[in-house]
């Protein structure tokens, strides 16, 4: 061993002939964070069925990505999953189990009501659940398609591992305007036959 | 379809069916809110009439009219399959003098719609067992079924967070433009809005 306060030129080995990897401890946690998100779902409207699909087989839109176990207590949760319309009489209970739950945590809107309340502009309704609580991932559509969610996993996983805080919000796949055209040039096509 | 229980109202009770129609099917009577629970017991009782099922008991607030509430009640009888819609109209501008005798004794099933229909349009049922709101929560003021409940007052239970708290925009793009929706005002400027191509129904 050298003296205290020496500096010593360490040299790593390739990982395929050493047989250890080195990386940087925040990107180890959060690769294992990504793949282990523990879900809570609070799911309170017509987005549910959508969310059942999902998880079915045919998409296996959430065990495919880790995040398959439901845990149905906040204290073991980490990633809350709001599926639904969120009314103002439920808001409280939102918060609290969101204040439940134990860092690091995230949160996923679900469909456009649990993102901005959707078309209930009313005196009931939530007008999307960041009001209340810190949103990360917000999936809009009404209600949104399988793919669209996993697209909002996706890039919840990919935010947990750059250690990204700020909200993301799924695009949509196709751009609806050069549909619009497509459909215009399509009747055209049809009207000219 | 069930004129013959319109025509058995009008003989028994007179005066106090203050109206009666019949339109696609469905015979309606208005009936002074003083003999509303007498009406109903009659149709319950009655083995003529035996209406043993309520289907539906709701409010209607008409704000350019006095009295301003409608009570509507809708009774079928399974055993003599006809049906019959009550009506009677409570509530004065102000909403003064608002309330009617419960029927929830009569037809257990009543009790929530009459909660339903105190909560969201205010009309008190006196006599009701436990009159308290049903779906909106106990903080909440006013009634928000009410033409001149203001379409776009909420009531947050938990404050919401700042725009500062939350660092980044919160405010939404509203779903409805001002020319779409509730845009109208309160019972002055706008009233032709309210009973546009409507009898008096």
């Amino acid at each position: 061993m050298g003296e205290l306060g020496e500096t010593r030129q360490v040299t790593l080995d390739a990982s395929e002939s050493s047989g250890f990897a080195t990386t940087r401890l925040d990107a180890l946690l959060g690769w294992a964070r990504k793949w282990s998100l523990f879900k809570y779902p609070f799911v309170t409207a017509c987005c549910g069925m959508e969310f059942m699909s999902l998880t079915s087989p045919r998409f296996d839109g959430t065990a495919r990505f880790g995040a398959e176990a439901p845990r149905f207590s906040p204290r073991q949760a980490d990633l809350l999953w709001v599926v639904g319309t969120i009314s103002q009489r439920q808001a409280p209970v939102l918060r609290r189990i969101y204040e439940q739950m134990m860092e690091p945590k995230w949160v996923l809107a679900f469909g456009t009501c649990a993102s901005c309340g959707g078309f209930y502009d009313n005196y009931t309704t939530v007008p999307g659940i960041d009001k209340i609580i810190p949103c990360d991932v917000y999936v809009p559509g009404c209600p949104p398609r399988p793919e669209a969610v996993i697209d909002g996993l996706m890039l919840l996983q990919d935010k947990i591992a750059r250690g990204d805080k700020t909200p993301g919000i799924v695009k949509p796949r196709e751009d609806p305007a050069a549909l619009v055209k497509d459909l215009v040039k399509l009747r055209r096509g049809k009207e000219s036959v | 379809m069930s004129e013959r229980v319109l025509e058995a109202l009008k003989s028994r009770f007179g005066a106090a069916i203050l109206d009666s129609h019949s339109q696609f099917g469905d015979d309606t009577a208005i009936v002074d809110p003083k003999s509303w629970k007498a009406v109903c017991r009659f149709l319950r009782d009655d083995p003529s009439m035996s209406f043993d099922m309520l289907v539906d008991l709701c409010g209607v607030d008409y704000p350019t009219r006095t009295p301003r509430v409608e009570v509507v009640l809708h009774l079928y009888s399974v055993a003599r399959r006809h049906r019959v819609r009550l009506k009677s109209r409570v509530g004065e501008e102000d909403m003064v003098g608002c309330e009617i005798e419960t029927v929830s004794d009569l037809w257990p099933g009543a009790s929530w719609f009459e909660r339903e229909t105190y909560d969201l349009m205010g009309v008190t049922f006196l006599g009701h067992p436990d009159l308290r709101r049903i779906l909106m929560y106990p903080e909440f003021e006013g009634h928000p079924l009410l033409k001149d409940y203001p379409a776009d007052r909420t009531q947050p239970l938990v404050p919401y967070r700042t725009e500062a708290e939350a660092g980044l925009p919160l405010e939404k793009l509203a779903p409805f433009g001002s020319d779409e929706g509730m845009p109208f005002p309160l019972r002055t400027a706008g009233a032709r809005w309210f009973n546009q191509g409507q009898g008096e129904n």
